[in-house]
Formats: structure tokens, C-alpha cells, sequence
């Protein structure tokens, strides 16, 4: 079976990395081949990133809460750069304030990412949606 | 002459001048120097017969020598195109690979080449081409586009170092072969996002250098007077960068240290340090830096491209200090790059040659080491530091014309310092200033490859301490 690419990081002005580690740990047991750029990220860092590593897709990481503005366009960079079909990932604390994650989500779908996940989500649901978004078969 | 005392001879094939050095090896002193025009163009061999003629001279006979080692840049130096994917990425690591080994990099391609690009390669008289793209397990199809246009270019007849993403190195030299492309494949100059590996590359052109390049440039004959033309000039001065900054056999070294080269073409900065940050707070981003760094740049040089000197620094520069009017400086700046062999006599040519030599140093200084870019988040403003931090760096030294004959080096190395008015910049701040007054460190960087305890005593004996007090 192809081992998948994936590079991950943590988008923006950004310097939270636990979660950043954790992520890249589970991914990598769980068979993927991982990217990790770290922290403090551009939306050009990570396309970059994707092209030299022609990676299937790319996870940002955000918790400042600062995503929306972060991630504006990130869609369009991708198919500029030629990786439009790139599958794009996003989660952690993309938002200030308390506000109903179904609105956040859809924000966040608008823009162009395939999977937008919730803070506290668990590695295990991220793996096994990719799984299936990529086409990994479970053996 | 001394009877019994052996000598070594260490010359140099520069573009202008074969420059010849001769080294006592017993009592560690500069027993003698000569240079001569240079003969690439008909048989570089006449200059050579001279300058032994010179230096027999100075003997008062025949002498049997224990080296006779060479460097060159001549006939152009080492000219290398880098190709890679990303600019920031596999182009940059295939940059700095090149750079490292000593070359003159005439161009730098991202992504699929065009016809255009390709018209330019075949034109640019390379000696070698260095193809990278992708890393390990990553993009493949651009590496392979690339080597099938190359593969097609049929006035194309230099060896292709292959050092992309191995996945495609079979397909790639395959596509070479078939068309009868010299080539060599090996490791990936950027197996990961964010790893550096030049040092299988810098062999590799090292050894393309010894076997290929010195015949292909007609240096091959000189061979029948010297033992071995062993590498390219500017990576003899990175190896007695790299001796005067470590020590050899129990003999201690300068430390971390930075050398300034100023030429008639370029001028290159050389850093053997770390780079990390000397402050708290700041965070590191960018490609990890080279611990033996060089840059070159070829805007910068004292002739060839004085008018650039110019352009780039501003007439504001020359303006300082100089009493002429505008047109005086373009006048006497054109007159300089028609004829690169000047050098100043009169007093405002002297007065000249400082402000370019110091435009030129303070822009391939600034160039050469890090900077801080300032960004602000949640938490107030965050310092993000690109390439190294020279700032603590305590030793500099200073080597080519205008530093080792020119009536003021001091005024000349002080622009390596860092600047209040460009804090952002992480110039050295307070490093002790040494001057290559023998013009030696060619040498050192020759002998360094065969008694580096030697080489170092005489590296470090002829380097001219100056004082970093104002003028």
C-alpha cells in the first residue's frame, strides 16, 4: 500500500507546539509519512512544503484563535501553486470566543478545507477520516 | 638559499594574475613570491615558466620542492547552474551545495525549465549543472522533465551531478544515458523539508573538478610542473577558513570566525559558525544554515562591477566624504569597469577605491548574515531570525586588493559591523579585525589538505592584527 504524505504545522503567529508533536506522533504510528514545518507557519511554508514533498494534504494547526484571518485564501494558494487537489485539513482553536462550532466549520469548509475539527478532538478521529478521505484501506 | 630546509610552492591560477607563494616548511615563513600575468588563453604553462623563473631567483637555483599544489579560478572559475523545485527549497540547498564547492553560480532555475532557461544553460559555458528537485519519496515528475530538456540539448556536453528525490534517479539517469549525458547520481541534497546534505555533493564536484574541469579549461599541462591542481580557489579559502577557525593537532584555532574576500568580479563572505540566536526570544525559521557558509556576490566587485557597487549602495555613499560632483564618480566608475586592470593612483581613484571596497563589504556582509523580521500576534511582537547570527562572532579577517594594498583596510573592514541604523541585520558587533597581508590564505587552505598543524601556524602567524578604534 502507497504510505500517504502528509505535511502538518501550525499556522501564523503561533507558537503552540504540544499539540503540533502529539498530531505528528500519532500520524507517523499510524503509517503516514510525515512532513512536521513546526510552528510559526505561512500559508506558503506549507504549500511549499507540499510540493517538494508531493503530499496528499496538508493539517494545519491553529490555537491563538486567529485562524480565520490566518487561512484566508489558502484554498486559492494551493491551486495557484498547481496542488488545487490537495485534501486540506484544519483544526484546534480556530476561533476567539465561545461561538457554535457548526458556524465555525462551515467558515472554515468555505474556504476550501475538506475536514475542520473542534478543540480536544482526538488523534484517532483525524487518522481515521483521512484514512477514508485518502482512500487507505484498514488491513 | 638554505640548504636542507624544505620547501613548498603553493600557486594560484587566477583569471589576471598566476600568483605564486613560496613556503618554508621548517622555519614557517614566506620565503618568497612572484606573480605573473596569466596565460589561460594561449598555454598556461608560459606563466607558470616564469614565475618558477622568479622564484628560482629567489632560491639561487633549482630546489627540490615538497609540494607544488594549485588552486584555480581561472578561465572563469568553476561556472555551475543549480536546478531545483521550490525556490526557498531544493533550489536554495543545490545553491548552497554549489556555492560550498567553490563555484561560480551563473544561474538558478525553479520548477520545469523553459526554452528560454534552456537557451541559457546551453549558452552559459558551464562547466558542470547540479539537478536537484523533490525530496526523498516526494515530487518526482519536475526532476524528470527537467533531465529529459537537458538530455535534449545537444550543445550540452558538461557532467549532470543528479541529487534530487532518489525516487526518480533511475528514471532520471536513464533519460541521460540515452542521449549520452554525462552524469553522476547522488544523495538527495534535501532528503526532508528543512535537512541540508552538501557534503556528498561538494565531494562529488570536488572530485569532477580534479578528474574533468582542469583538463576541459586547458589547466591540464601545468600539470607536467606541479603535482595536482586541487581545487578551486575559493574553496581553498573556505578550508583555511574552516583550519584557522577549529586548530589542528592540539593547536588551538581563532574560533568561530568570518573572511571577507574582496575581488575585481565579486566579493565573498566565508562565515565557519553556528549562527544561532545570541539572544533570548528569538525564534529560528528558514533552511539551518551551513556551519562553512559561503556567499558570493556578484554585484559586488571592485572592477567588473563597480557601476553595480554603485546602484546598489546608492550615490548617497560616495557622496560622504567626496568633494567631486556626480559625474566625476560615474566617470571615473566607467573608466574602472573598462578597464579592470586600474589600479588607483591618483588621490580621488584611492578615495574611490575605499568607498567601493566599503559599499562592497557592508551589502556582502549585510547579505551574508541573518536577520530578525519582526511579526506581531496575540502576545505583542514576535522576533523571527532568517540565517545566522554573526553577532557574537569575535574574529574577522579581511583578504584581496583593496584590504591587503590599499592605504586604508581599516576604514574599509569596519563595515562588517553591525549597525544601530539596521538592527535587524546580525552583523558582528565587536570582533577583533586580522588582515591577510601575505595574501596566504590560499596557501593555508592547499597545505591545510596535507600538514594541517603546519598550515596553521602559518595562517596564523601572517595574519596582521588591525585596531577596531575609529580612525
Amino acid at each position: 500500500m502507497k504510505q500517504m504524505r502528509l505535511v502538518i504545522g501550525v499556522i501564523g503567529v503561533d507558537a503552540h507546539v504540544v499539540g503540533n508533536k502529539l498530531m505528528e506522533n500519532a500520524l507517523r504510528q499510524a503509517g503516514f509519512k510525515v512532513t512536521n514545518i513546526g510552528t510559526f507557519v505561512t500559508q506558503q511554508d506549507f504549500i511549499k512544503a507540499a510540493i517538494e514533498t508531493n503530499a496528499e494534504a496538508i493539517l494545519v494547526g491553529t490555537l491563538c484563535g486567529h485562524g480565520e484571518l490566518d487561512c484566508q485564501g489558502f484554498r486559492e494558494a494551493c491551486i495557484e501553486a498547481g496542488r488545487g487537489d490537495i485534501h486540506l485539513i484544519i483544526g484546534g482553536n480556530l476561533v476567539v470566543g465561545k461561538q457554535d462550532f457548526k458556524g465555525v466549520a462551515e467558515k472554515f469548509t468555505g474556504m476550501g478545507f475538506n475536514r475542520v475539527y473542534p478543540p480536544g478532538v482526538s488523534p484517532n478521529m483525524v487518522i481515521k477520516d483521512l484514512k477514508e478521505d485518502l482512500g487507505v484501506s484498514e488491513e | 638559499m638554505s640548504k636542507n630546509v624544505e620547501y613548498g610552492l603553493f600557486i594560484d591560477f587566477g583569471s589576471t594574475f598566476t600568483k605564486v607563494v613560496l613556503l618554508d616548511l621548517d622555519n614557517l615563513i614566506v620565503a618568497g613570491r612572484t606573480q605573473r600575468p596569466s596565460t589561460v588563453d594561449t598555454d598556461i604553462t608560459i606563466a607558470l615558466t616564469a614565475a618558477m623563473e622568479d622564484i628560482k631567483e629567489i632560491l639561487g637555483g633549482e630546489v627540490p620542492y615538497r609540494y607544488k599544489l594549485a588552486t584555480s579560478s581561472a578561465a572563469g572559475g568553476l561556472k555551475m547552474a543549480a536546478i531545483g523545485l521550490v525556490p526557498e527549497l531544493t533550489v536554495e540547498a543545490a545553491k548552497r551545495a554549489a556555492l560550498g564547492a567553490g563555484a561560480k553560480i551563473t544561474g538558478v532555475y525553479a520548477y520545469q525549465l523553459t526554452r528560454k532557461e534552456l537557451e541559457e544553460i546551453e549558452r552559459a559555458s558551464l562547466d558542470l549543472i547540479l539537478l536537484a528537485g523533490g525530496t526523498e519519496g516526494g515530487e518526482q515528475d519536475t526532476i524528470i522533465s527537467n533531465a529529459e530538456k537537458l538530455a535534449g540539448l545537444g550543445d550540452l556536453h558538461v557532467p549532470i551531478i543528479v541529487a534530487g528525490n532518489k525516487t526518480a534517479s533511475d528514471e532520471v539517469s536513464s533519460i541521460l544515458a540515452s542521449r549520452g549525458k554525462d552524469h553522476v547520481i547522488t544523495d538527495n541534497v534535501m532528503p526532508e523539508i528543512g535537512v541540508l546534505e552538501v557534503d556528498k555533493v561538494r565531494a562529488i564536484i570536488r572530485e569532477l573538478f580534479i578528474s574533468r574541469i582542469i583538463e576541459a579549461k586547458g589547466l591540464k599541462n601545468a600539470e607536467e610542473f606541479i603535482d595536482e591542481i586541487l581545487m578551486p580557489t575559493p574553496t581553498a579559502v573556505l578550508a583555511a577558513a574552516r583550519l584557522l577557525a577549529e586548530g589542528a593537532d592540539g593547536e588551538e584555532g581563532l574560533g568561530e570566525l568570518a573572511i571577507l574576500d574582496i575581488g575585481g568580479a565579486t566579493t565573498d563572505v566565508h562565515s565557519v559558525a553556528k549562527g544561532d540566536p545570541t539572544e533570548p526570544g528569538l525564534v529560528k525559521k528558514g533552511l539551518p544554515e551551513p556551519y562553512v557558509k559561503r556567499t558570493v556576490e556578484g554585484d559586488l566587485g571592485m572592477r567588473y562591477n563597480a557601476s553595480t557597487i554603485v546602484q546598489v549602495a546608492g550615490e548617497e555613499f560616495f557622496s560622504e566624504d567626496r568633494s567631486n560632483s556626480e559625474i566625476d564618480l560615474h566617470n571615473s566608475v566607467s573608466r574602472f569597469v573598462r578597464n579592470p586592470e586600474t589600479l588607483p593612483e591618483s588621490e580621488e581613484d584611492k578615495v574611490l577605491d575605499i568607498n567601493l571596497a566599503r559599499a562592497a563589504t557592508r551589502f556582502a556582509m549585510e547579505r551574508h548574515a541573518g536577520q530578525i523580521e519582526t511579526t506581531y500576534g496575540p502576545s505583542g511582537s514576535v522576533y523571527i531570525q532568517y540565517g545566522k547570527d554573526l553577532r557574537g562572532l569575535k574574529t574577522v579577517i579581511g583578504t584581496g586588493g583593496p584590504l591587503i594594498f590599499g592605504s586604508a583596510p581599516d576604514l574599509i573592514i569596519r563595515e562588517v559591523l553591525f549597525s544601530e541604523d539596521n538592527p535587524f541585520s546580525l552583523c558582528p558587533r565587536n570582533p577583533k579585525f586580522y588582515i591577510d597581508r601575505e595574501y596566504l590564505l590560499y596557501a593555508v587552505g592547499l597545505l591545510s589538505e596535507k600538514e594541517p598543524l603546519k598550515a596553521l601556524k602559518l595562517g596564523k602567524k601572517y595574519l596582521k592584527r588591525l585596531n577596531n578604534h575609529r580612525a
